[in-house]
């Protein structure tokens, strides 16, 4: 059960592993400003300015500061802000795992809930090669073979990014959600180029979601289905559909809440392999480019706020705890 | 009667004779369920070949992995000495993928020798000190498993360089929380039970009682809790290789190699399916022993 | 003795394993008439099956049998699952060992009972909430319409014991199996909940197939008592004259229980003869 005060702790905790990441890195953050040929002079004012020479405390609470008013520094790539950076990239990344843990859910959950009411039958069966191969595939490679297959040879679906690029930039951002932001603009060419963008990278997402829903949901309605409640349900004369879904599945909402909420969580994380391999422009991406050019503030500014989302989620998810389970009140 | 008993009616006595006699019994026991398992054996048997291809790298493969020949880069599948063809330097893919499976295996034990130990080690003196020891441990474990596994990796090698040995600390890192968590809960449970009272009362110390008693009883669900969490490992393994952040070109490393291929999926599609499709079955075969030994050691968390 | 109302002839329940076949009940037969009968029996004996496959509740891969389950004229081995759920709860009803586990702990008790009620009765919301109020206070529950908003895990094993009896008497059946109604109860509440029910089932004439595995009890409480063992009746008396039982069986569950009138300073262990089991099973029926 999270409190205020642990939630607090979490947090602090993963800001100082940020900093402790951002101390360790075999980067100058004085050379990466002021660049090579700068003067002692410059770097030493720079060093100065940066608190460099403050005790790592003192720093530590700098670096708190800063991340508290949502200032992680200005990106060494682009001279912007990091946080307008991730303000940006990250309706992508949030559009990509809302509609892959739509997908995961709303499949997920009958699978698991068919397979452990048929427990052994074909449809069993089935939920488990669905389970074992997502445990087992690298997401990237998967990725990589829908493009060849969907994109490459059929030509189904978009290719990499969110929209083609006649489309880019046709729509206002408003949300930031193209596919949002296209049905507000009544936009129907830019809403089809961008679903038919975004329908792969979301399925595989999704496809991961539901390997992992569908197998947790089994495995809950199992333990509840032996539960003598269940007897009672049906020495009342219920039909098996009703005691399934009135009695059992009531009983498993909170746990299933609290593994929905880590699925998305999961794949609002496990979005940078697929942001990669689909080059969808979002925090995956961001992170993953930032990294490979050095750009500490952006990885470490990326890396937090992912961290917080994290939180937020675990946090909502206990909230919903309370909501749906009498005993928790 | 001594004399007629087998082998078998030994291992199957239903009355042990000695302490031995008892534990070897119930090995041959779990065993024989664990045998029964069809798919189990099957994930075994795909392990106990990747061992064996990697031990016998050098007389398995028909090219040396590192050769380049540009003059023959690219080939399809199936050309005359390259029956997995040939990658954008012209390396034979097959040898690539044989000599991979060391690297995978070396990263997978790594990873299995360091995560478990340390969650052990946080988990067991968590549990059994308990207070304020407890709460500051339990805290910051908390606080890793708040964090998003593979960003938390991408850090670490961002910050301790690319390579393998710092993605296999960086996994590591990342991996160690759960362990420690299942350390404690069955720390807890042992540690208030009579037995632990009775070693207590024969003058054990702490130390003794962890190590002699504590850790010999985490292990099994331990073990479970690695296997399944092999395939994870290969996977992130991979896919910080695929990121540039893994092991290094020319390293064969599955992941990287389908990096490599990445760039000519549309024409050439064999260079980066075939790594995957090792990387798959590799990670498919933990995920099947995990089940199997889970059902044998572990049948109270079986679905 | 009095009219039949069910009559259950050679009943086996079997669950097949990786050893072979296990056969929890071994061809049981017995009827019940408007009375009390009780079912004595170690843990095992087949008593708890026995009472679930008059109700046709083994589940796959469990296998139940039967040359008849005959209640009032209709094989209930015959119907069709949706017929046979028509049986259930209306025609036959069964109370369960602990009510903390066989109430739906996420449900509130008056959804609960408003359930079982309209289940079986097309009543309106508001009759079938008043009619679960009066069943509540049938079973002595005081503050009903606070209790209708709580959830089972604000009630004490006895209130909940009593709700389950509400519940499962609301839609008036004939027969209720109480499968140890009484035995997870505290000692002191375990007298109170029995009353109850053996007030409510002599008032609307139902018969009442009591499983327990205290004969004191059982001696105490009902008519008539069958005594099984692994999975066969080995034998049938009337309660008042279970102490003059004459299997063996019996007699050793007897001794091996003290007794104030008779103190002893060793209480009998009860040896068993593998013969018990072999022997057929006797027929429980009037």
């Amino acid at each position: 059960m999270l409190t205020l005060g642990s939630i607090a702790v979490t947090l602090l905790g993963l800001l100082f592993i940020t900093f402790v990441i951002g101390r360790v890195m075999p980067i100058d953050p004085v050379l990466a400003i002021v660049g090579e040929r700068a003067s002692q002079e410059t770097y030493d004012t720079v060093y100065l300015q940066l608190g460099l020479d403050k005790p790592l405390m003192v720093q530590f609470f700098y670096y708190l500061w800063d991340v508290l008013h949502l200032d992680f520094g200005t990106s060494l790539l682009n001279a912007r802000p990091v946080s307008e950076d991730i303000a940006r990239v990250f309706p992508a990344t949030l559009e990509l795992a809302t509609i892959g843990i739509i997908f995961g859910v709303v499949l997920g959950v009958p699978l698991g809930v068919l397979a452990a009411v048929r427990k052994g039958s074909w449809i069993d069966q089935i939920a488990r090669v669905v389970a074992l191969v997502g445990y087992s595939m690298p997401i990237f490679w998967l990725g990589l073979m829908g493009l060849l297959v969907f994109y490459g040879i059929l030509g189904w679906v978009g290719g990499p990014g969110r929209v083609g690029i006649f489309y880019v930039d046709v729509v206002p951002s408003v949300t930031g959600l193209i596919l949002v932001d296209s049905l507000l603009d009544g936009n129907w060419d830019v809403f089809k180029d961008a679903f038919s963008h975004i329908i792969l990278p979301a399925s595989l997402l999704g496809y991961y979601s539901l390997a992992y829903v569908s197998r947790m949901t089994r495995s809950f309605m199992l333990e509840q289905l032996s539960a003598e409640y269940i007897t009672t349900a049906r020495v009342k004369g219920m039909s098996e559909w009703d005691v399934v879904w009135k009695h059992a599945f009531k009983n498993i909402r909170v746990q299933l809440i609290t593994v929905i909420a880590l699925s998305y969580a999961n794949l609002l994380e496990g979005s940078v392999l697929t942001e990669i391999i689909f080059s969808w422009p979002g925090i995956g991406s961001y992170i993953t480019t930032a990294l490979l050019s050095a750009d500490m503030n952006a990885v470490l500014g990326g890396t937090v706020v992912v961290g917080l989302i994290f939180i937020l989620l675990n946090i909502l998810s206990d909230l919903l705890y309370k909501v749906f389970d009498p005993r928790a009140k | 009667m001594a004399e007629t008993q087998t082998m078998r009616e030994w291992l199957l006595a239903e009355t042990p004779t000695s302490r031995r006699h008892a534990k070897i019994s119930a090995l041959y026991q779990g065993w024989l369920s664990f045998r029964s398992n069809t798919m189990a054996m099957i994930g075994l048997g795909i392990l106990v070949l990747l061992v064996f291809i990697a031990a016998a790298a050098p007389l398995l493969s028909p090219h040396d992995p590192f050769v380049q020949d540009l003059g023959n880069r690219l080939a399809p599948l199936g050309t005359d000495g390259h029956i997995f063809g040939t990658d954008s330097l012209g390396r034979d893919i097959l040898s690539r993928l044989i000599y991979g499976a060391r690297i995978t295996l070396y990263i997978v034990a790594l990873v299995a020798l360091i995560a478990p130990i340390a969650g052990l080690l946080v988990g067991t003196v968590s549990g059994y000190v308990g207070g304020w020891t407890d709460t500051v441990l339990m805290r910051i474990t908390d606080i890793f498993l708040a964090f998003p596994r593979l960003v938390l990796a991408l850090a670490f090698v961002a910050a301790l360089g690319a390579g393998i040995e710092n993605a296999v600390l960086a996994i590591s890192l990342t991996a160690w929380p759960p362990y420690a968590r299942i350390a404690r809960a069955e720390t807890l449970t042992i540690r208030s039970s009579d037995f632990i009272s009775a070693i207590k009362l024969q003058g054990a110390g702490p130390l003794r009682i962890i190590t002699r008693h504590i850790w010999p009883l985490c292990i099994s669900s331990l073990i479970v809790r690695v296997t399944l969490d092999m395939a994870g490992i290969i996977l992130a393994a991979a896919g910080l290789g695929f990121l540039g952040l893994g092991a290094q070109p020319p390293s064969p490393e599955w992941g990287a190699m389908i990096s490599e291929g990445r760039r000519f999926i549309l024409d050439y599609w064999w260079v980066a399916t075939m790594p995957g499709l090792a990387i798959f079955t590799v990670s498919l075969a933990f995920n099947l022993l995990g089940d199997g030994l889970r059902d044998v050691l572990d049948p109270k968390a079986g679905e | 003795m009095m009219s039949t109302l069910l009559d259950v002839q050679n009943l086996w329940v079997r669950f097949p394993t990786r050893n072979g076949v296990f056969d929890a009940v071994r061809g049981v037969s017995f009827t019940l008439g408007r009375e009390r009968l009780g079912i004595v029996g170690e843990s095992g004996s087949g008593k708890s099956m026995t009472g679930r496959a008059i109700l046709r509740l083994i589940r796959p891969p469990g296998i139940v049998e039967a040359d008849q389950v005959n209640l009032e004229g209709q094989d209930l081995m015959k119907l069709s699952e949706k017929d046979m759920r028509s049986v259930r709860g209306q025609r036959i009803s069964m109370v369960m060992q602990d009510p903390k586990f066989s109430l739906n702990p996420v449900m509130t008790i008056g959804d609960q009972i408003i359930e079982a009620y309209r289940l079986h009765n097309s009543a309106s919301k508001a009759d079938a909430y008043n009619k679960s109020l009066e069943m509540l206070e049938a079973v002595s529950i005081r503050d009903a319409e606070r209790v209708m908003r709580a959830y089972p895990h604000e009630m004490s094993g006895g209130m909940g014991q009593r709700i389950m009896i509400a519940m499962m008497l609301i839609p008036n059946p004939e027969i209720l199996i109480a499968d140890e109604p009484t035995s997870a109860l505290d000692v002191s509440v375990q007298r109170q909940v029995l009353d109850i029910m053996d007030k409510l089932v002599k008032e609307r004439g139902m018969g009442l197939i009591f499983i327990s595995h205290d004969l004191n009890l059982v001696a105490d409480f009902c008519d008539r008592v069958l005594i099984m063992y692994s999975g066969r009746i080995v034998e049938v008396c009337d309660a008042d004259k279970l102490h003059e039982a004459k299997h063996p069986y019996t007699r050793g569950l007897l001794n091996s229980l003290p007794r104030l009138d008779a103190p002893r300073d060793r209480l009998e262990v009860l040896e068993r003869d593998p013969q018990w089991s072999e022997a057929p099973s006797v027929s429980g029926s009037e």
